[in-house]
């Protein structure tokens, strides 16, 4: 399976097909049983700096406030200014100034942080699964967009999702996984939910 | 293209985990709660059930107290890893381009000032309830403190990452990290007892528990990445 970069592609399956799997694997968190994987002609743990991955869980501290949490993943990519993390908490529909803890987030908002939290560094790579879910309709509809965006600016997008009508116009391809295989692919154009 | 990651220095991010862990602490107060509790329990309960004079106190207190610090650092340290694991958190480290060997420091580095405030904090009580002196040199105590909680600290936030992921990690971290910890336990438990009672030099268990340190911090920072990636 090839990638073309700057491409939108929304991975699509049955529970249980492997999808995140396969987003765990191309962000190099579990290693394939067999062949592997190349992200810009380098091993997945080389390109890290380039990826950003967005997880079912948030991957994020409880106890933290929002701006904290980036703060310290920031570090870890080496962005020692606030301004990219309060845009990335912008961009997301969030306030950079909120003191709350995320413990005492919403599920929605939550989610929107753990996004600004896979964007903060600009990757030319991202890996999202299942950004949609626990978000309302509104929500859903602006976080397409800012992904639509992020991949007119040239990102490549591997997504996810079974919301694919917010997507229909956006995404260029769609891929189909079932029992870990990939089964069909084509353009999104005409694909329904 | 250079990578963003590269520009950071492993005493940086190091120095970021472990505020991160001081301010996660700070909030949440997980580890040093179950530490001074198990700690002040043990102390308590001994005192109780046996009556030492000062002098059996000296022989005695030694394996006390570093069984009392050895407890209370593997429960401290099965704690300050759950939190990784809480919503995932370790993934999003793991998916960084920062080099693993800092959170290693960086956690080892937090878990012993934890246990060095644990043991700041249950010092007075250990000399009130077990009517403490040091008949040696009581500045040797310092050192032998400072190393034998770096020993512990070092295994146990190496075996700890080993067994977060097990079913059964209360359990499976004791089993790992005491049949390591022997030697470094002895070591401390042997210069603790000859500083309280004066009998000897511990310059020979201090010089045993120097070489253990650098031995097993050097081990677990090369084995780390691989552990940490272990699924």
């Amino acid at each position: 399976m090839e990638l073309q970069p700057g491409k939108f592609y929304v991975l699509r399956g049955e529970n249980g097909a492997g999808k995140s799997t396969l987003l765990r694997m191309i962000a190099g968190l579990s290693e394939p049983t067999e062949g592997s994987i190349t992200i810009f002609s380098l091993p997945s743990r080389d390109a890290r700096a380039r990826m950003g991955y967005m997880a079912h869980a948030p991957l994020l501290y409880d106890e933290l406030s929002g701006m904290e949490n980036l703060r310290f993943f920031a570090r870890l990519y080496g962005i020692p200014s606030d301004a990219p993390l309060q845009d990335a908490i912008r961009r997301v529909g969030l306030d950079p100034a909120l003191p709350r803890r995320v413990g005492q987030y919403s599920q929605g908002m939550r989610q929107r942080l753990s996004l600004a939290r896979a964007i903060f560094h600009s990757p030319e790579l991202l890996l999202l699964d299942e950004p949609f879910s626990n978000v309302d309709p509104e929500s859903a509809a602006e976080i397409a967009r800012l992904l639509g965006a992020m991949r007119s600016a040239g990102a490549t997008i591997l997504l996810v999702t079974h919301q694919v009508g917010l997507l229909a116009s956006m995404a260029d391809e769609f891929l189909l996984l079932s029992a870990g295989r990939l089964v069909d692919r084509g353009a999104m154009r005409g694909v329904h939910t | 293209m250079t990578t963003p990651g590269m520009s950071l220095s492993i005493a940086k991010l190091t120095a970021n985990n472990v505020r991160k862990d001081l301010r996660l602490e700070w909030r949440s107060r997980d580890v040093l709660n179950s530490m001074l509790f198990f700690a002040g329990l043990v102390v308590i309960i001994f005192s109780f059930t046996v009556e030492p004079t000062a002098e059996e106190s000296r022989r005695i207190a030694g394996g006390l107290i570093w069984i009392a610090f050895l407890f209370s650092t593997t429960m401290a340290l099965n704690q300050s890893w759950a939190r990784e694991l809480r919503n995932g958190v370790l993934d999003a480290y793991r998916v960084a381009p920062a080099p693993p060997e800092a959170m290693f420091l960086g956690k080892c580095l937090a878990n012993f000032l934890f246990v060095l405030m644990l043991e700041c904090l249950m010092a007075p009580l250990f000399v009130i309830f077990y009517n403490l002196s040091a008949v040696g040199p009581a500045w040797q105590l310092v050192i032998i403190f400072l190393l034998g909680t770096w020993a512990l600290v070092v295994n146990g936030t190496f075996f700890a990452v080993m067994s977060i992921r097990t079913r059964s990690r209360e359990l499976m971290l004791p089993l790992l990290l005491l049949p390591v910890s022997i030697p470094a336990v002895v070591s401390m438990v042997t210069a603790t007892t000859l500083v309280l009672s004066g009998e000897a030099s511990p310059a020979a268990q201090i010089k045993l528990l120097a070489v253990y340190c650098v031995v097993y911090t050097t081990a677990c920072l090369l084995l780390f990445e691989t552990v940490l990636n272990a699924e």
